[in-house]
């Protein structure tokens, strides 16, 4: 400690300016003007940090801004009309986002409904049941699943998936769920549900990891309370999970988020077609997908317009999943921290 | 303040004993709870516990005492087998009513066999009715009336009824840390276990929660057979029975707690009651 605070000037004179200053000598005059400079130092270093933040805050508002001003043309003409109609035909300049909108959602509510048990059974196996030396190689394979590029992902969607999906699974669901309305229709492979599986298998990662780290940093003395009272393994994981729900709701989010944004993977399997139609088997579309595959070709400025206001549509979406589940995991990890 | 405590060993040697305890000796005839016999327990490579051998007495409170390190709560955790939580391994027996404990189901010892740890731990997102209630629950116990009466039986054990009654149904975070471990000592009860293990129960609180700990220990052991680890000498003094002094994993001594602490046999033991080392 002693040596702690009697650095701190001699620092503060020593490295305050490349001036030729004199050295401060050891005596109280003098300390106080290193003290001085050692703040002015602070000053700077303060000043020019908040200056980064602030910079990639404003970067946030004046993307914002940049959509909303670019779609102005379309925000006027159709108001919020864009967002609930369905018709999407550039040619008679008639915009509707509707079916991307529904696309994005349905696909990603899909790869939620899959991914969620799959990342929570794998959490929870990591945090809880395995034993150490497995920890640590299969938690570093499952966060590299989440580097893996997004077009490798799709491209292993065309060339895998879909003709799994088209010669397999879904004439399969077909003929023992036919009756059902979500699988209905000519088994093409692309489509809604290759969008969700491909999607599934992308948020797995986020999901498992996340929630592992949420579990990870539940004390210990949680569990040792429940095993105590004579919990079995599985009542013990019950207590924790309830304990960590708000951590994994936010986890799921984070999940959620990556999955809306997701373009490439996507737009690779998903058919690309405006459509809105219960069944999984049909082609669709979603937002993202539709700025990737469109933007070389709008040449109107309505067009053009119409694109920007996906994105700022796409933006405003993202941006309130993530601060919804940043929020919620970070309420969960300080509650245990301060307790 | 070395000399000092040179100086003063023989006053200090003589604690503050109750003297209406009743004698170990009126129980004698009994036969213990718990015999452990040459146990060794291990983490990974290092020996936590060195050919351990002693006996829990039926409905008395043993003390086990010992410097930091010196393998008493390992002990304790021995005694219903949470060491394996920790993956620790144990070589040795250690019985339960002459039962060896590693033939008896862990889930099922751990229900005859409670444990009270170092820092309060109720379930932080569950009332404290359903703190209390959370082990008859895993027992497979809902009937909401058996409940509500458990509850209330073991509230007013732990001394805690009249503080919280009229707010079941807050969360067990929103009590004091005093009261925090009396529902944990509540939690326990509940599951009607013979044995209540305690690891430094009051170390995490003030000197009136203390107390009341303490108080509520010579209460218990009307009911229940108690081993409690202690940093506290005074402590250990007040609340047992019997009390064992644990050194570098090894048991040095074990007697009648105020034998222990008016003329200890062993050298090593009357350093430490006297504050000479640990």
């Amino acid at each position: 400690m002693t040596q702690e605070s009697s650095a701190i000037p001699l620092t503060g004179g020593t490295t305050g300016d490349g001036g030729g200053n004199p050295p401060p000598v050891a005596s109280v005059p003098h300390l106080r003007v290193a003290h001085i400079r050692w703040n002015v130092g602070d000053f700077v270093f303060k000043h020019l940090t908040m200056l980064f933040a602030i910079g990639v805050l404003s970067l946030v508002f004046l993307m914002g801004y940049e959509m909303y001003a670019g779609s102005a043309l379309t925000i006027s003409k159709f108001g919020w009309n864009f967002l609930v109609t369905s018709v999407w035909d550039p040619v008679q300049e008639q915009y509707g986002a509707l079916p991307l909108i529904y696309g994005t959602l349905l696909s990603s509510f899909l790869a939620l409904l899959i991914s969620l048990p799959l990342s929570l059974g794998v959490a929870i196996f990591l945090s809880e049941l395995s034993p150490r030396w497995l920890e640590r190689p299969l938690s570093f394979l499952v966060e590299l699943l989440a580097a893996i590029p997004s077009i490798v992902y799709g491209l292993w969607g065309v060339f895998v998936l879909v003709p799994w999906l088209r010669v397999t699974v879904e004439p399969w669901l077909a003929s023992h769920f036919g009756s059902l309305p979500f699988f209905k229709g000519p088994a093409y492979g692309f489509g809604m549900l290759a969008a969700g599986l491909i999607l599934a298998v992308m948020v797995l990662p986020i999901i498992a990891s996340i929630s592992r780290d949420v579990l990870q940093a539940i004390p210990n003395l949680q569990r040792e309370a429940a095993l105590g009272l004579g919990a079995t393994r599985w009542e013990t994981t019950r207590v924790i999970l309830s304990t960590a729900k708000s951590g994994i709701l936010g986890a799921t989010l984070l999940g959620l988020g990556r999955a809306v944004g997701e373009t490439m993977a996507v737009t690779l399997v998903i058919g690309n077609r405006s459509e809105i139609s219960a069944s999984l088997f049909n082609p669709a579309y979603s937002m993202a997908s539709v700025i990737a595959n469109e933007f070389s070709e709008a040449t109107s400025s309505m067009y053009t317009s119409a694109l920007i206001e996906i994105a700022f549509v796409l933006f405003v979406m993202t941006i309130i999943l993530n601060a919804l589940a940043r929020i919620i995991v970070w309420s969960v990890t300080r509650r245990f921290k301060t307790a | 303040m070395r000399s000092i405590d040179l100086a003063t060993t023989s006053e200090r040697k003589v604690m503050d004993v109750p003297s209406d305890q009743p004698s170990p000796a009126a129980k004698a005839g009994e036969p213990a709870k718990m015999v452990a016999r040459n146990v060794d327990a291990f983490f990974g490579k290092t020996q936590a516990l060195k050919k351990v051998s002693l006996e829990v007495a039926t409905n008395r409170v043993l003390a086990i005492i010992g410097p930091s390190g010196c393998g008493k709560s390992t002990f304790l955790r021995c005694l219903n087998r949470m060491h394996e939580v920790a993956s620790g391994t144990m070589k040795g027996t250690i019985t339960l009513d002459g039962q060896n404990i590693l033939q008896i189901d862990e889930v099922n010892l751990r229900r005859r066999v409670g444990m009270v740890f170092q820092k309060p731990n109720p379930f932080p997102t569950m009332s404290i009715f359903d703190n209390v209630a959370a082990g008859l629950r895993f027992n497979g116990h809902h009937n909401r009336k058996h409940l509500a009466e458990v509850v209330e039986r073991c509230l007013r054990q732990a001394a805690l009824w009249d503080e919280v009654k009229d707010s079941l149904n807050k969360s067990g975070m929103s009590i004091s840390g005093g009261q925090q471990q009396r529902l944990c000592i509540a939690r326990t009860l509940a599951v009607s276990p013979e044995v209540v293990l305690m690891d430094e129960p009051a170390s995490a609180l003030d000197p009136l929660s203390t107390a009341k700990i303490e108080e509520l220990i010579y209460e218990l052991k009307q009911n229940y057979t108690i081993a409690i680890v202690t940093h506290n000498m005074q402590q250990a003094a007040r609340v047992s029975d019997m009390t064992a002094f644990f050194y570098l994993g090894e048991l040095i001594e074990i007697g009648e707690t105020k034998r222990i602490f008016t003329t200890p046999e062993k050298r090593q033991t009357e350093d430490y009651i006297t504050g000479r080392f640990g």
